[in-house]
């Protein structure tokens, strides 16, 4: 069961206090009217995939409740970071991921 | 009293000689007096295949047979071959048997080298018939050349029509192990977490003294083993001293110290079964499957989840078969075995045992047994040379040795009798075979580390090329590997290992510890090298020679897989089916690696290791469920007028996570006849619905409606305080998710319903969209499904009945009509009160704090006795709705079905710029005029009720498959028309309206009409009234 710190609570806590929610980063267009359907399609449906670091959203749902986004690595498991919803995604971390 | 003389019979190679009988001892005379832990330990009755035996307290069931001369404890999974006791450990493939506890407590495949038993213990054989010394199915064995690797893929291919019905059954029949329990388990099991600054697993030599370098450091340790004592090997060793004790006094100290100290909790008869992500644990304990007498209510096993900052994986090496012809015979056994069963227990394998060895280790084996009265003839060592030592001390016991030998077949039906031993030149000729008398047959290829845990995190395995084992590598969690899990044998090299991880472990967990250092004297030598099978002057491809014993894999079948075309260890290892018994491939991975490696020409790390997963050792179900069963499998939610419903005789039904009244017969009446009283009741006069499992959110702030315009399809900005409106949800793929009446009690406070399953779902959406893509609306979400008991009141009568209750509303239809809602109080409690009907009759929904609940229910019930007021269930209510076409999200839907495909669209706000999904509604695919619609359907016979989930079809006749046009969603007998109806998703299906579609069944096929979907009261007169 992982361990997982919640940038609100600041705290590491078991896995099964969370709930997965996707990926990060994806925002809802201002104006999804304004949109091809390709697209709004690639909003819908097109993810990452990512073999490697990966950010996705987490929701502390059996604790404080907030949304908030993480950094996992997919094939380890191992999360890198976890930061509040609407921070900007840490670059740092990122471009190492890439390279991996 | 040893005899290295070998039988001279026995010395000649004739097929008809036979080497002379060896005499049946008396069983007692296998004990050695005063040797082994439970040398003290009283007589103890247990049975085996009805037999009543006697061992002695402290024994396994492995070694109390033993102690009777029974060696032959089963039949093998495929060719059911004879088998014995191959180890002494949890690493046993062979000597599997069915333990009976009493009182429903039947287990099969336990291992009798771990079983414990007590006064009463019942074991049985498995997988023979008519009995273990005669067992039909031994026919297998001879029919062995059928039955080589893949043999059902290549054999049972024709006729295909066969495969089910013959050749499977047959083949299911014939193979296996043992039979499951057919009894619930009446045991309990338990479960608790735990942390700790160091976890070692693995209480021998490395584990005791990496604990002791930790506790000392005042580290919080956990320590476990598996077995019923702390010790490991050292249990097995007791020859050897420690720091100027003997092993077992040092070991008491030891383990006295740990178990004193307040930072140490140690854990026998506790299996680590699986390591898991960022230090987690999974450990086993096994609390009174050991017990004659279990204290009332005592947990079976306890599972423990821990959590640790720093591990220690100290599990020890397991010892390698060889493997050769008829190695797998009852008594021919591991050497290391052998030691265990007599230094440990006391018990002498046999009276005359050969030994054949890769390694030193055995010669301890057979110096041990020489000096407690077991004859051994002979040693053969697969090394043409062994160190002078071990030379010398086999002839000072007279103990005739073979350098640079060979075995090549082995002698005896239900019992090894003889063993034909060569000399292999240094060319690798081998030479003329000769047959040796023996009992047991002690072989020792080796020792394989145990890396699985360490294997379970991930960590790379390594190979080391002199001594052909794996090795770990970098590990990927908190973890170090200790002892002869690091290739490290020998008991001085053990400690020191163990105690510099315990030290080293502590101290990455922040505290100051030291690795203590020991004295050892006395140790036997470990060293030695690896072999594939062993050479032979026969046809390697005639030998029985097994790699699996539990799983019947010889050599040839995994030279056969290479022949095949097969390269990977993954594919080699699915084929043959080396590894996959419940042993995992403890004893026979390695062997089968190279073997593998071997035929394939490639060093065995480029062929690679199978992958070790949890758990270690066969785990119960029960461990794992622990108090998560029955009732506590998962939470019954009950509404606050539950009671009454139990009370007055309902049925339930499990609704989400609820239980619902589905109906409440009266005396004689069944389902059929219950609902439609129901629905002819409310119908005609009124009837009273427990809705309070309805998902309720409270929705309040400046920007309530601005939030509910962006989420809901609806408009919402328009709707006035005290009125309700049909809200629909969509996901922003455009299809329906969740749907209900949502009142705006204040221009700033909106109460939302929800699907009585969807109301967590809804619930997290909202939250979703607030908290990450609508930060700065201003709103609070919470949620009151269970601060509400609501109580439906429904019926054209619903008005009389609640006026005399009601206070401070006006019911009249002008002041209060259909979908109104105002905040009042009923028998003098809070209430909001809803016009709402999901029957299409005058309804009331009357909200009021969960704890009045029951009071309000009651208040009405008894308000209604003058209108004959009818307490109605889920079913009922399912016929109503249906009759007038209302849905139920997520049985009349599926979530591909949009607003439009639903007949919904009117629910859709046309005007509004956007809303969560509607940009998917104007999708071309959304837009296409074959979607699936939602339609009504009138079988043409009015009796027949179709089946909800019964597929649709356009044409009556035609080839089978048929094209399926849709499916049925809903059908009911619908009591006020007096005829069946039902719902059904159908591609098209407004278009076909009046048009005849059909429903095949099994024994017949329905024709129905496409109709609409309201079927009574279309003007809606009644709802109105």
């Amino acid at each position: 069961m992982l361990l997982i710190t919640c940038p609100y609570c600041a705290a590491a806590r078991p896995e099964i206090e969370f709930a997965y929610a996707g990926e990060a980063h994806i925002a809802r267009p201002a104006d999804p009217a304004a949109l091809g359907d390709e697209a709004w399609r690639d909003y819908l449906y097109i993810r990452s995939n990512t073999r490697g670091l990966h950010v996705e959203r987490w929701r502390h749902i059996n604790g404080c409740g907030r949304f908030f986004n993480a950094a996992r690595d997919t094939v380890t498991d191992k999360f890198a970071a976890t930061y509040r919803a609407g921070d900007a995604r840490p670059s740092a971390l990122l471009s190492e991921g890439v390279q991996r | 009293m040893t005899n290295a003389r070998v039988i001279d019979a026995a010395e000649t190679e004739s097929p008809t000689a036979r080497p002379s009988v060896i005499p049946v001892v008396a069983a007692t005379s296998l004990r050695v007096p005063g040797r082994g832990r439970n040398a003290a330990g009283a007589p103890v009755r247990f049975s085996f295949d009805g037999r009543s035996l006697t061992g002695r307290a402290g024994d396994t069931l492995a070694a109390a047979l033993l102690a009777n001369g029974i060696h032959l404890v089963g039949r093998s999974f495929k060719y059911h071959r004879p088998r014995g006791i191959l180890s002494a450990g949890c690493e046993e493939p062979n000597a599997l048997v069915g333990t009976d506890r009493g009182k429903g407590r039947y287990e099969p495949n336990t291992r009798a080298t771990t079983a414990e038993i007590f006064e009463g213990f019942c074991s049985t054989s498995q997988n023979c018939w008519p009995s273990l010394r005669t067992d039909v199915g031994a026919i297998n064995d001879r029919l062995a050349p059928l039955f080589s690797a893949g043999f059902y893929y290549k054999t049972f291919m024709w006729p295909k029509s066969f495969w089910n019905k013959v050749y499977e059954p047959i083949i299911r029949g014939a193979a296996g192990l043992g039979k499951p329990p057919t009894e619930p388990d009446p045991d309990t099991y338990a479960a608790r977490y735990a942390h700790c600054d160091l976890l070692v697993v693995g209480a021998g030599a490395a584990g005791l003294a990496a604990a002791l370098a930790g506790a000392r450091s005042g580290a919080k340790v956990i320590l476990v083993d598996e077995q019923a004592e702390a010790g490991g090997w050292l249990l097995s060793e007791p020859d050897v001293t420690i720091d100027g004790r003997p092993a077992w006094v040092w070991l008491s100290d030891v383990v006295r110290i740990l178990s004193g100290m307040p930072n140490v909790t140690v854990l026998t008869r506790t299996t680590a079964i699986g390591y898991y992500h960022q230090n987690f644990l999974g450990l086993c304990q096994r609390l009174t499957d050991h017990l004659a007498t279990v204290p009332e209510g005592a947990p079976r096993e306890r599972l423990w989840k821990v959590r640790a900052r720093q591990v220690v994986l100290a599990q020890g090496a397991i010892e390698k078969p060889l493997v050769f012809a008829g190695n797998d015979r009852p008594g021919v056994m591991l050497a290391g075995a052998a030691r265990s069963f007599l230094n440990r227990y006391g018990v002498r394998v046999g009276e005359r045992a050969v030994v054949v060895t890769s390694h030193d280790s055995a010669w301890a084996a057979a110096l041990d047994l020489a000096r407690t009265g077991t004859a051994v003839p002979l040693i053969v060592d697969l090394r043409p040379t062994v160190s002078p030592d071990l030379l010398a001390e086999a002839r000072r016991s007279g103990i005739e040795v073979m350098c640079g030998g060979t075995v090549t077949d082995t002698r005896g039906r239900l019992r090894i009798s003889a063993v034909r031993v060569n000399p292999v030149a240094a060319s690798g000729t081998v030479g003329e075979g000769r047959w040796v008398a023996c009992d047991v047959l002690l072989m020792s290829g080796g020792w394989t580390p145990s890396l699985h845990l360490f294997s379970h995190t991930g960590g790379k395995l390594i190979w080391d090329e002199d001594d052909q084992i794996f090795l770990p590598g970098q590990a990927t969690e908190a973890c170090r590997c200790a002892g002869a899990g690091t290739g490290r044998f020998g008991l001085a090299a053990a400690l020191a290992d163990g105690a510099a991880a315990g030290a080293a472990a502590a101290r990455d967990a922040g505290f100051a510890a030291k690795a203590g250092g020991f004295a050892v004297e006395g140790e036997a030598a470990m060293t030695g090298i690896a072999c594939r099978d062993l050479p032979t002057d026969r046809d390697a491809a005639f030998a029985k020679a097994f790699v699996d014993f539990q799983n019947d894999v010889q050599a040839k079948d995994i030279r056969l897989a290479v022949r095949e075309g097969f390269r990977s260890v993954e594919h080699i290892k699915r084929y043959t089916t080396n590894g996959m018994a419940t042993d995992q491939g403890k004893t026979s991975n390695i062997n089968g690696l190279q073997i593998a490696a071997n035929a394939l020409d490639r060093s065995a790390p480029s062929v690679g290791l199978t992958t070790f997963r949890p758990p270690y050792t066969p785990t119960t179900f029960g461990a794992f469920a622990g108090y998560n069963r029955g009732s506590l499998f998962e939470v019954t939610r009950r509404t606050p007028i539950d009671a009454w419903a139990a009370a007055n005789g309902a049925v339930w039904e499990p609704v989400s996570l609820w239980r619902r009244a589905r109906y409440f017969p009266k005396a004689g009446e069944d389902l059929h006849a219950a609902v439609a009283r129901e629905c002819r009741g409310v119908r005609a006069s009124v009837g009273l619905f427990d809705a309070s499992t309805l998902g309720k959110i409270e929705v309040v702030g400046p920007d309530a409606a601005t939030f509910m315009n962006r989420l809901y399809t609806n408009a919402w900005t328009k709707l006035e305080p005290g009125r309700c409106r049909y809200g629909l949800l969509l996901g922003e793929d455009g299809f329906i998710r969740d749907d209900g009446v949502i009142g705006r009690m204040a221009h700033d406070r909106f109460h939302v319903t929800t699907s009585t399953g969807g109301a967590a779902r809804v619930l997290n959406t909202m939250e979703d969209y607030l908290q990450t893509e609508w930060p700065e609306l201003d709103v609070f979400l919470t949620s009151t499904t269970e601060q509400w008991a609501v109580i439906a009141v429904q019926g054209p009568n619903a008005r009389n009945v609640i006026a005399s209750l009601v206070e401070g509303i006006d019911l009249a239809p002008e002041a209060f009509p259909h979908m109104a809602v105002a905040e009042g109080r009923i028998c003098g409690v809070p209430m909001r009160l809803f016009r709402v009907s999901f029957t299409g009759e005058l309804g009331f929904e009357i909200n009021v704090p969960a704890r009045y609940g029951r009071a309000v229910w009651e208040a009405v019930h008894a308000a209604g006795r003058p209108y004959d007021i009818v307490p109605y269930g889920t079913e009922t209510m399912h016929v109503l709705r249906a009759e007038k076409g209302y849905i139920v999200v997520g049985q009349d839907t599926d979530g591909t079905l949009t607003p439009d495909d639903a007949g919904l669209g009117w629910a859709v706000g046309k005007a509004k710029a956007d809303f969560v999904g509607k940009r998917s509604l104007s999708r071309l695919d959304m837009l296409k005029p074959d979607r699936k619609q939602l339609v009504g359907l009138l079988t043409q016979d009015p009796r027949i009720v179709l089946q909800e989930g019964g597929q649709i079809v356009a044409e009556r006749d035609g080839p089978i498959p048929r094209r399926m046009i849709g499916h049925v969603t809903s059908a009911y007998w619908s009591e006020a028309l007096g005829r069946s109806i039902a719902l059904a998703v159908i591609e098209g299906g407004r278009s076909l309206q009046g048009q005849t579609i059909y429903v095949p069944m099994p024994d017949t096929v329905h024709a129905a009409t496409v109709s609409g979907m309201v079927f009574l009261d279309p003007e809606g007169q009644r709802l109105a009234a």
